[in-house]
């Protein structure tokens, strides 16, 4: 019987969640910006995916190629090639996989990380959120890109070292928009009806307190995915991030530059790849935000 | 008021240290041992186990902390690796660099995109309101050191007009200033717009125009400086980008700063020069921060009674 009766509030709360989310996904549906970054976002998953499909790795995108280099934008290569004789329109797709691949892994993580460390410190308050909060705020006054240098530049730079260096940096942020979303929620009387019938706190924490914050937390995702890729691609022209002859966008910029003057189209696609999946993440990023809390709009 | 400034400075102090803490500890576990990369591959285990001594490594690590952050509040951040000059000798030739380069960021972020953001507020759903919302989302969008690449490309190579790398003369800091501050400005006029639209909605506004104000004063008088709030947070936390975003384009335009000398010294493992330039650009930060917050309580008095 009693566990019948705290059933019944918990499923009657997943349903209303659910159809909250539901909502939010509607009107983020009618929201013509945001759904053409989804789409590009798309584009670009499907491009990374598929990558190998469309160029070879080994023969189109690292082999050099002395013999075609140089060449400005034509239909054989519509992006050119570079100073090496490469396929520049290859090594921008190809550079997709490992822009993306590394942004979404060091988020994920950092959204794992930063939200259990924010929902422990918001859940239990008193010395423990003390604490965390106080090592939080030190972390927040290293600038996000200069903390990922530093790491990077302490450790040596491998794509590990890198994905670590972007998820620390990003951990801070999402600690503090989960410990404040955590706080609103956590005097619901939900969250008092779950311990009165003996909930533990973890378990409260994960089905109760979590699923009500997701949005705020949805939102900081694509704001931090584009963080990630744009600071690897920083890293990468300062020569701290991947390294030749990996394709990366932030890289190839950086090897443009001696050809600036000549061969000019060199340092445009790339920026352009870098511009367009920024852009694409903030739009929807935006998008979210306006779906999830109309309020804000 | 110099209470509340003296309070939150004492609270920024635990911070400062904290922050100089982990980047401590973080290039503590840099590679390589400090005494083999002053004295060479040649050198003997001896000299090398001597020069440890001598240099301190042989501490603990808390310890030798301790001592960093002693010297450095007498103006001492260490030995160059590669120079054997003091680093705080080569940070402080530097800095009025970054410094110059910040200020003509921030002074060209403020100046576009508080005019920007108001105007898209005022005219909202307007074409230039479409206008100013496209071009700080390409703003915000846009690497700062692809569009400081693009910038020399067209002023420099293209029409000659601006100088595309140094110092040397005042027209230098153009097109870096430029550069840094773009992506800054976007996300600055974003916000303001969204807090003007919120205050130009409020009845205080509704009273002072059917009183008979002029529109410019509304806006000017009664809006802007409540809409100001938002705008000045969001002004400080570009700062913060402001400096790391200094480290790539100072490195574009050849720039002689603080962020170059950083990457030229991570690239010759030159682990002090490195610290130093990371903490000076932690304080400078948190001292940024603090002076936001110290500014909020003359933008709104009711901010500052909190703490008084």
């Amino acid at each position: 019987m009693a566990v019948q009766a705290a059933a019944k509030p918990a499923s009657r709360d997943a349903r209303r969640h659910n159809s909250q989310m539901y909502d939010a996904m509607r009107r983020l549906a009618q929201n013509k910006t945001a759904v053409l970054g989804f789409i590009i976002i798309l584009i670009m998953i499907l491009l990374a995916v598929f990558a190998d499909v469309l160029f070879n790795y080994e023969q189109t995108v690292i082999k050099q190629n002395y013999a075609e280099m140089c060449q400005g934008p034509s239909l054989a290569y519509p992006f050119g090639t570079d100073e090496l004789g490469r396929d520049i329109l290859a090594r921008v797709i190809h550079g997709t996989r490992v822009s993306l691949s590394i942004g979404f892994a060091a988020t994920i993580m950092a959204s794992f990380l930063g939200g259990a460390i924010g929902a422990v410190s918001g859940f239990y308050g008193r010395r423990v959120d003390m604490i965390i909060s106080r090592v939080m705020d030190m972390l927040m006054a290293i600038p996000g890109t200069l903390l990922a240098i530093a790491i990077v530049a302490a450790l040596e730079t491998s794509m590990r070292n890198l994905i670590l260096a972007l998820t620390i940096s990003s951990i801070p942020k999402f600690a503090r928009i989960t410990r404040g979303a955590v706080m609103t929620v956590k005097d619901c009387e939900h969250i008092e009806a779950a311990r009165a019938i003996g909930a533990r706190n973890g378990t409260i924490i994960i089905h109760h307190v979590l699923p009500n914050c997701l949005a705020p937390i949805l939102v900081e995702l694509t704001i931090s995915v584009s963080f990630a890729i744009l600071t690897i691609s920083g890293l990468s022209f300062l020569g701290l991030g991947v390294q030749a002859p990996r394709p990366e966008w932030g890289a190839m910029l950086a090897s443009s530059r001696t050809y600036i003057r000549d061969y000019s189209y060199m340092t445009f696609f790339p920026g352009l790849a870098i511009m367009l999946t920024i852009l694409a993440f903030n739009l929807l990023g935006d998008g979210l935000r306006d779906a999830l809390d109309p309020r804000l709009k | 008021m110099l209470k509340y400034i003296l309070k939150r400075l004492i609270s920024l102090l635990p911070v400062i240290i904290g922050a100089t803490l982990i980047v401590y500890l973080i290039l503590n576990m840099a590679q390589g041992d400090p005494a083999r990369i002053i004295l060479g591959e040649n050198a003997t285990p001896e000299a090398i186990a001597q020069l440890r001594e001598e240099m301190g490594l042989n501490d603990p690590v808390l310890v030798r902390y301790g001592r960093y952050m002693l010297n450095l509040v007498h103006g001492d951040m260490g030995t160059s690796y590669r120079t054997n000059a003091p680093v705080s000798d080569e940070i402080f030739a530097r800095l009025p660099y970054t410094l110059w380069l910040a200020a003509a960021s921030i002074i060209i972020c403020i100046l576009l995109a508080l005019p920007l953001g108001t105007i898209a507020a005022i005219k909202q759903n307007s074409f230039l309101d479409g206008l100013c919302m496209v071009l700080s989302l390409l703003g915000v969008s846009m690497p700062s050191f692809w569009l400081g690449l693009l910038l020399i490309l067209l002023f420099s190579l293209t029409l000659g007009w601006l100088p595309p790398f140094g110092a040397d003369e005042w027209k230098s800091v153009i097109l870096p200033a430029f550069a840094l501050a773009v992506s800054s400005m976007a996300s600055v006029a974003r916000t303001t717009r969204a807090s003007m639209l919120e205050v130009i909605r409020q009845d205080y506004i509704r009273t002072a125009r059917s009183k008979g104000i002029s529109q410019g004063r509304v806006i000017r008088r009664h809006a802007l400086r409540n809409a100001m709030i938002p705008t000045m947070t969001s002004i400080g936390i570009q700062v913060g980008f402001l400096l790391s975003g200094s480290v790539l384009v100072e490195t574009v335009f050849s720039w002689p700063g603080i962020g170059r000398l950083m990457i030229t010294s991570i690239q010759q493992r030159d682990i002090p020069t490195v610290l130093g330039c990371i903490i000076i650009f932690a304080i400078f930060f948190s001292i940024v921060n603090l002076i936001v917050d110290l500014l909020y309580g003359f933008i709104d008095p009711r901010m500052k009674s909190q703490y008084a």
